[in-house]
């Protein structure tokens, strides 16, 4: 089967083959919905670990995920509504889904330390390829200046909680 | 009296000022000097950076941090305190010992600031 971690490299691969044609570059109503989806796929994995994790560490760590991602995909939500942009389903975003539901299937068949080593390091992997998809091609793709900002705030905060998920994968060690 | 740091050395002569009236007004009612020498420096928190992101204060002072974000961080120290800020309020701490402290979001950990409390 194929790793999460593959999958969303897949997924953000197949934006930067796209991206081989410039006329094919994302626009800011797709650039919105891949945001959003990464979003509403953490906040889902970390909803699935706050009921399955008996991991006090993890159990903090997911609901730090839901209210954070909450918070900004509100925040997403309110911007486009305001630039009256109607984000736009594609194909990133539908791989981004299909490799999400895959882990959460692969997860769901895990319990214990099992479960906690698994999750957080999916989290890991996660936060940094959405990471790296922001600042090599979703931040440099979006035309409007204030989805450009929103995704740059989304950055620091990813990155924050990268690190926060690396700090709670070496205390499960 | 030492600039306390680049950000409030404007207010130096002010402060001092008001200093001299709070230890003038504490003398007069005879309470003790220190606590009406104590002030209240203030940190914003916007966009994931805590400003300014060093602060040298004296005992007795307390920080402020205003959290400017949609979202709730922390001023953490490792093995010593931690502050909850929740997203759009504020949050304070009385600075009662000397120390040199890095602190940190525990949320996100990118986030990185710096209080020094000398002698009061």
């Amino acid at each position: 089967m194929l790793s999460r971690k593959t999958a969303v490299l897949a997924a953000f691969c197949l934006l930067g083959t796209s991206l081989t044609h410039a006329a094919d570059k994302p626009t800011d109503p797709q650039i919105a919905h891949i945001a959003y989806t990464a979003g509403t796929i953490d906040i889902e994995a970390a909803q699935q670990a706050v009921k399955m994790s008996k991991n006090e560490n993890v159990v903090g760590f997911a609901k730090d995920m839901v209210r954070d991602h909450e918070a900004v995909n509100k925040q997403a939500l309110d911007l486009v509504k305001k630039l009256k942009v109607t984000p736009e389903d594609n194909d990133t975003s539908r791989a981004l889904a299909e490799a999400a539901s895959a882990e959460r299937s692969k997860l769901s068949k895990l319990d214990g330390a099992a479960f906690d080593k698994a999750y957080v390091e999916n989290e890991v992997a996660y936060h940094k390829q959405v990471n790296e998809a922001l600042e090599t091609l979703l931040i440099p793709s979006a035309s409007n200046a204030e989805l450009k900002s929103l995704l740059e705030t989304g950055l620091k905060i990813f990155q924050g909680h990268q690190q926060h998920a690396e700090q709670v994968a070496a205390e499960l060690k | 009296m030492p600039s306390r740091s680049p950000q409030n050395s404007n207010e130096d002569q002010s402060m001092l000022l008001k200093r001299q009236l709070c230890l003038g007004i504490a003398v007069a009612l005879g309470v003790a000097a220190a606590p009406a020498w104590a002030e209240t420096l203030q940190v914003t928190i916007d966009k994931l950076v805590f400003s300014p992101a060093v602060i040298n204060a004296r005992a007795g002072d307390t920080i402020e941090w205003i959290n400017k974000d949609i979202l709730a961080h922390t001023a953490t120290v490792k093995g010593g305190w931690d502050v909850m800020i929740p997203a759009g309020k504020s949050a304070r701490l009385v600075l009662d010992k000397v120390e040199s402290a890095d602190y940190y979001c525990r949320f996100h950990p990118n986030m990185k600031g710096k209080v020094t409390v000398a002698g009061p």
